[in-house]
């Protein structure tokens, strides 16, 4: 009872009616956890809709919100936090002298409903820092973020840099944002330039496995 | 040989032409040149935002040696260094300002109006400007919190006895004398403006453009409600959303028409931020975006002004829509649209610029750049309605690809 229900409402957004019956569903001793795996298999739906172009950002946004209450409620019932099977290290972050974020996180976002697990490095990003990082979480693929020119040097930089320190060929490379597109993909020497979130999800699925939608 | 003034006159026709839908003599070419003659007269961004002289010498020398058909003035949206820092802006990083000397300012989003502020800026938007907005984005301001609603002061027994106390207080005090101080930069920006508008007229080159405004969505969002506030927006409190573009509508005219009659200059340059296919959909730009941006175009054309929209990023999927407008009266740059669908679908209506990728201009060859204008003039520019021009404003570009731009369309763009 309520689940596909739930399901339904999250992934039509419609917020009010959602949280009711989130409530309706804990008073009911409802388990959290299967209330937690609704609200994600919602948000599979919602990213397959944005993949299709029926949803946009208003829409993510709305349904990443939804998906904050709905944990922040829930997590206290929660006897230990689920450790549900990641499917891959990515790690992400807006390339030097760029402070854009908001496309950066969309994808950071996407990638982590998407099962992945995400290290999102922030803006600004120095090249040292992408290199170190790397060593550190052994990520399968990295994304470099940007909206700026001055992002294409930087990111020509960084992937130099993480060829200098012998770590090109353990990971795939990805860039998107603002003025990215696949001469700067060259310019860079990434593996591949992503034209928005749903782009990012998919390289990540084909390079780390699971099947590319 | 041709005198500037015959030149400028030339020039001048040959962008009306093509925005009037008329056969101009050849393609025109304008460009944004940004923050480029810093790159090129070898001076850092951050001496561009601080040094007036310099900011006039870098333009003057990019606008000479490349000779572009129009200029922009660069003073009313490059000479900001001592203004934001007088204000303490925050909302911006510059160089020098938490960016290096070379590179560009950017900004900083945020929900600078809160969701529960709507109210208070649908009654009187000066009133929340000036005591909730200008305190909260600009430190040097922070005082005008401190004052009451000026608009209860009224007449001499009416709010007057007592509603000046708030301009006593010390803060209120400090962020006036900012505002002088704001005041004086403002007049400096204003002289250097002129003077540069005037000598590229008598140098024989008409400026782009004559005012700035934005579609209401876009402040709101840019500004106010800051990306995530705005979205939810659409769907927690959409009237809100409808009406407070409606409240801003009548500004940006206002921004646009007092603009056009400083600068005797009809074109007014519009760029669009949220409206693209990828941010929201068909039904939301109907909604929500398009309807205020078409009345304030519609009345600036009425003015007998040139509506100058900058469509950022891919705008395919609105084509359709913005199509209706009056014909042959604006201009829209497009910096990622597909080109061919976007003439196939305004020709006969506006005329249509730009699209050649920055990332050629800054990465590519000349051979590529000039392949790629080639390609615009074959298709796009047949018949008229087209100004050749990068997808948006040169930051970094190598000047051998902007000189390619502009030498292979002079010759090969000739009607």
């Amino acid at each position: 009872m309520g689940k596909k229900r739930l399901i339904d409402l999250m992934a039509d957004l419609k917020e009010g009616e959602v949280y009711a019956l989130v409530e309706e569903l804990i008073n009911s001793g409802t388990d959290p956890l299967k209330i937690l795996d609704d609200a994600r298999s919602a948000m599979e739906i919602v990213g397959k809709r944005f993949e299709t172009e029926e949803y946009f950002i208003p829409d993510l946004v709305l349904a990443g919100e939804i998906l904050k209450v709905i944990s922040d409620r829930v997590k206290p019932f929660l006897k230990t936090e689920d450790d549900l099977q990641k499917k891959g290290k990515v790690l992400i972050g807006t390339v030097a002298g760029d402070i854009h974020d908001i496309g950066k996180d969309i994808v950071t976002f996407m990638l982590d409903v998407g099962g992945f697990e995400v290290l999102d490095l922030g803006i600004n990003v120095p090249v040292p820092v992408f290199v170190e990082k790397i060593k550190e979480f052994q990520p399968r693929v990295v994304g470099l973020s940007g909206f700026l020119t001055l992002a294409f040097d930087s990111m020509k930089k960084t992937v130099e840099a993480i060829e200098e320190a012998g770590l090109r060929d353990q990971i795939k490379i990805m860039i998107g944002g603002g003025q990215m597109d696949d001469e700067v993909r060259k310019y860079a020497r990434a593996d591949a330039y992503g034209k928005d979130a749903a782009a990012a999800v998919n390289l990540c699925k084909q390079w780390i496995g699971g099947q590319a939608s | 040989m041709k005198t500037p003034e015959e030149l400028y006159q030339q020039r001048e026709k040959r962008v009306q032409d093509a925005i009037a839908l008329r056969v101009p003599d050849r393609v025109p070419i304008l460009v944004l040149f940004a923050f480029f003659p810093a790159k090129y007269c070898g001076m850092t961004i951050q001496e561009l935002m601080y040094d007036p002289e310099k900011i006039f010498q870098a333009e003057w020398k990019t606008m000479i040696d490349f000779e572009p058909d129009m200029d922009n003035n660069p003073f009313g949206i490059r000479l900001l260094g001592p203004l934001l820092e007088t204000l303490d802006f925050k909302p911006l990083k510059w160089p020098g300002h938490g960016v290096a000397a070379n590179h560009t300012y950017q900004y900083i989003e945020g929900e600078y109006m809160k969701a529960e502020e709507y109210d208070h800026f649908l009654l009187d938007p000066t009133d929340f400007m000036i005591r909730r907005f200008w305190p909260r984005i600009m430190g040097g301001l922070s005082g005008l919190q401190q004052l009451p609603p000026l608009h209860n002061i009224i007449s001499y027994y009416l709010g007057m006895p007592m509603g000046f106390r708030g301009f006593t207080q010390p803060e209120v005090k400090e962020a006036l004398e900012t505002l002088v101080k704001a005041g004086e930069k403002s007049l400096e920006i204003a002289a250097y403006s002129m003077r540069f508008s005037k000598e590229a007229r008598e140098a024989g080159f008409p400026m782009q453009y004559g005012a700035l405004c934005q579609a209401p969505f876009d402040t709101l969002t840019d500004f106010f409600r800051g990306m995530k506030g705005a979205m939810l927006d659409l769907y927690r409190r959409p009237e809100k959303v409808i009406q407070a573009c409606e409240k801003l509508l009548p500004f940006m005219i206002e921004m646009a028409l007092n603009g056009t009659r400083a600068s005797g200059n009809p074109r007014v340059f519009i760029p669009i931020h949220w409206g693209l296919d990828n941010f929201m959909s068909r039904e939301q730009f109907n909604r929500f975006f398009w309807p205020t941006l078409r009345d304030l175009m519609v009345t600036l054309i009425h003015e007998g002004l040139n509506p100058c929209p900058l469509w950022e990023g891919n705008c395919t999927t609105r084509l359709e829509t913005i199509k209706d407008i009056p014909a042959g009266k604006a201009c829209y740059a497009f910096e990622a649209t597909d080109m061919v669908k976007a003439k196939e679908i305004l020709g006969g209506t506006v005329c249509i610029r730009g699209n050649v990728p920055l990332s050629i201009i800054a990465t590519g060859t000349p051979d590529q750049v000039r392949a790629c204008c080639k390609k615009l003039i074959d298709t796009v520019a047949q018949g008229g309605g087209y100004i050749m021009d990068t997808s948006t404003g040169l930051d970094d570009a190598k000047p051998e690809n902007v000189k390619a731009l502009i030498d292979f369309t002079r010759e090969y763009g000739v009607y």
